[in-house]
């Protein structure tokens, strides 16, 4: 009778330790999926920029058909990646295809001075901002949530019902790379 | 990021409680003064009235300060730059929603934040500001603000700010019936009665000394509350940026052209980025200043060499200041992971003093409704929502241009807005 009744409460308290655990695990992968729409938000609203700064940058650049192209290739694969891992490399080629285009706008003033070039140019970098600062808060959820179906026991939980590890987003850009700086107070 | 905003809550606690104790106490040593007894009644009246002016700042004090400011609400298609950066701090800090936005039609340089909550949050830079900084210098401003509200400065401020009203609301209408009615209160008549004088007599000079001296106390408290903060924002906005030479050049600008602003006063002064009150000398006084001085400011802002995060602030301010006090709570210091400052974004163009004019001048019309008229010769007139004509004619070939009415000037930017809000859902 005894032995009955603390096997019960040892099922009893296993369960509910299982349901804690899953419920946390479900509201940590919805904090990473929310964290990525954020940044898919802006990967798409750059997807959308980009015909239109090709098309304001045509008319001045005759002899740069080339790095125009690049982008607008780059602008193509990366639309159709769909795993984050596959959207990090297309998306750093595209990053890429960009600033070797600004390197090249510095040779010519007229379209620099252009209204309708300055514009995109803003909402352009503003939409690399914020996927830049939109990324860092999706890979801390990431870190957090691979942690947890990683670790005893929530691993044995995750295993159970399908919790997948999920991806880091990395854009490597030149600029972003990391510049000793030095000050001289 | 949330046990500093604990460890930030609990110190303002004190520092308001401190507030909230001379304010009973006045109000204790003034109700004993016209009647022995009834300092409980003054300290009851005391607190409705400080009760009855924080339920109305809690409230609508947003609106009261941005209407007294005569700010204007702007949408993405009135300053482009100035919504998105607002927009990239906003996800940067993980804001629960977009703040407003507002410009303040004025020529001296400064921002505050505003709202009670982070989603109830407005941001109002001043027109003068936005003509002079480069982007990177105007993102380092709008995180400082962003960091006020995400560390919910505001409220602090803005309830420890009407403390401070309450406080010399109320010594000032007692100084004054004072003056008036010279003293004759009923304290002589029940001294002639039950020839209690002396201790009447010292009540007397302990009201007036506290009547006097409350009004200090309180504002130094408020003081003190305010500077701690406006350090533990710069902390946050560099963080926030990742970039403090952003910020540390933009204070210097502002600090520069340094000007009065017409529509701020002691109270409101906490909110700005820099004290829109001090000119340059007065920055150095520290005691009665709402704000860190400007220079200082920077220099820890520039010290901070290996990174951005909350020890590199503080390590950078205990250099400069060479003293260990925490700036920031012990919690914030834990933070240990290293954030990279980043690099320049786009190299500052040199705008020069004219064409800033001009633009500042186009800024504060786009904002009173001029309508833009661009003539067929390539002259762009700007014409005054007053002018009744629907036909204005060009100065320079003399060519007629039809103006279009009014509410099409409106409407003209809000559906421009509209379709820009449809492309970005996109």
């Amino acid at each position: 009778m005894i032995a009955a009744l603390i096997i019960i409460g040892i099922i009893v308290l296993a369960a509910v330790f299982a349901i804690g655990n899953y419920n946390s695990l479900v509201r940590l992968r919805n904090q990473v999926d929310n964290a990525w729409s954020q940044i898919d938000v802006q990967l798409k609203r750059r997807h959308d920029l980009i015909p239109n700064l090709v098309e304001t940058a045509k008319g001045y650049m005759k002899h740069e058909q080339q790095t125009l192209e690049n982008i607008t290739n780059a602008r193509a694969k990366a639309m159709q990646a769909d795993s984050v891992a596959d959207k990090s490399a297309k998306e750093t080629e595209l990053s890429g295809a960009i600033s070797q285009f600004y390197l090249v706008v510095e040779n010519y003033p007229d379209l620099k001075a252009n209204q309708n070039f300055l514009a995109v140019q803003e909402e352009l970098t503003s939409t690399e901002n914020k996927i830049s600062f939109a990324r860092q808060g999706y890979n801390d959820q990431v870190l957090f949530y691979n942690n947890k179906i990683q670790m005893f026991p929530s691993n044995i939980i995750a295993g159970m019902f399908n919790f997948g590890k999920r991806d880091f987003f990395e854009i490597e850009d030149e600029t972003e790379r990391d510049v000793p700086r030095v000050s001289f107070d | 990021m949330w046990e500093l905003i604990r460890a930030n809550k609990r110190k303002s606690f004190i520092l308001i409680s401190l507030m909230g104790t001379v304010l009973l106490l006045l109000g204790y040593v003034i109700g004993e003064f016209y009647s022995p007894g009834a300092g409980f009644g003054g300290m009851a009246i005391a607190f409705f009235v400080w009760a009855g002016l924080a339920l109305l700042s809690y409230y609508s004090g947003d609106s009261i300060l941005l209407m007294a400011s005569k700010a204007k609400e702007v949408t993405h298609e009135v300053h482009p730059q100035l919504y998105n950066v607002v927009e990239e701090m906003k996800i940067a800090a993980n804001l629960p929603k977009m703040p407003k936005i507002y410009i303040i039609n004025e020529e001296a340089p400064n921002a505050f934040a505003t709202g009670r909550s982070p989603d109830k949050a407005a941001v109002a830079v001043t027109a003068g500001l936005l003509s002079r900084l480069n982007r990177d210098e105007l993102q380092g401003v709008i995180a400082h603000e962003i960091a006020h509200i995400n560390n919910r400065d505001i409220l602090y401020v803005t309830m420890s700010g009407v403390m401070l009203g309450a406080v010399v609301l109320i010594s000032q209408v007692f100084l004054r019936s004072l003056w008036f009615t010279g003293g004759h209160s009923r304290r002589y008549r029940s001294r002639d009665r039950n020839g209690g004088g002396q201790a009447q007599m010292i009540m007397m000079v302990v009201a007036i000394a506290f009547a006097i001296l409350a009004p200090i106390m309180a504002q130094l408290l408020y003081f003190a509350l305010s500077r701690k903060r406006e350090y533990l924002a710069d902390a946050t906005g560099a963080r926030l940026t990742r970039y403090p030479e952003g910020l540390a050049s933009a204070l210097e600008k502002i600090s520069k052209g340094n000007m009065q602003m017409k529509s701020a006063n002691k109270v409101t002064a906490p909110m700005y980025i820099i004290n829109p009150l001090a000119d340059v000398k007065k920055q150095f006084s520290s005691w009665t200043s709402t704000h860190p001085p400007t220079e200082e400011r920077i220099r820890i802002l520039r010290n901070m060499m290996h990174g951005v995060n909350y020890k590199d602030y503080q390590d950078a301010y205990s250099k400069i200041k060479g003293k260990s006090d925490n700036v920031i709570p012990a919690s914030g210091l834990k933070d240990q992971e290293r954030i990279d400052t980043r690099t320049e974004g786009q190299p500052a163009e040199k705008t020069d003093d004219k064409k800033q004019k001009r633009d500042l001048g186009d800024l504060m019309r786009k904002l009173d409704q001029y309508a833009f008229i661009a003539c067929a010769c390539g002259l762009r007139m700007k014409v005054p929502p007053e002018y009744k004509k629907d036909k204005v004619k060009c100065p320079r070939c003399g060519k007629d241009n039809k103006v279009p009415p009014p509410e099409l000037v409106a409407t003209a930017s809000a559906a421009a807005e509209a379709v820009d809000k449809s492309s970005r859902k996109k």
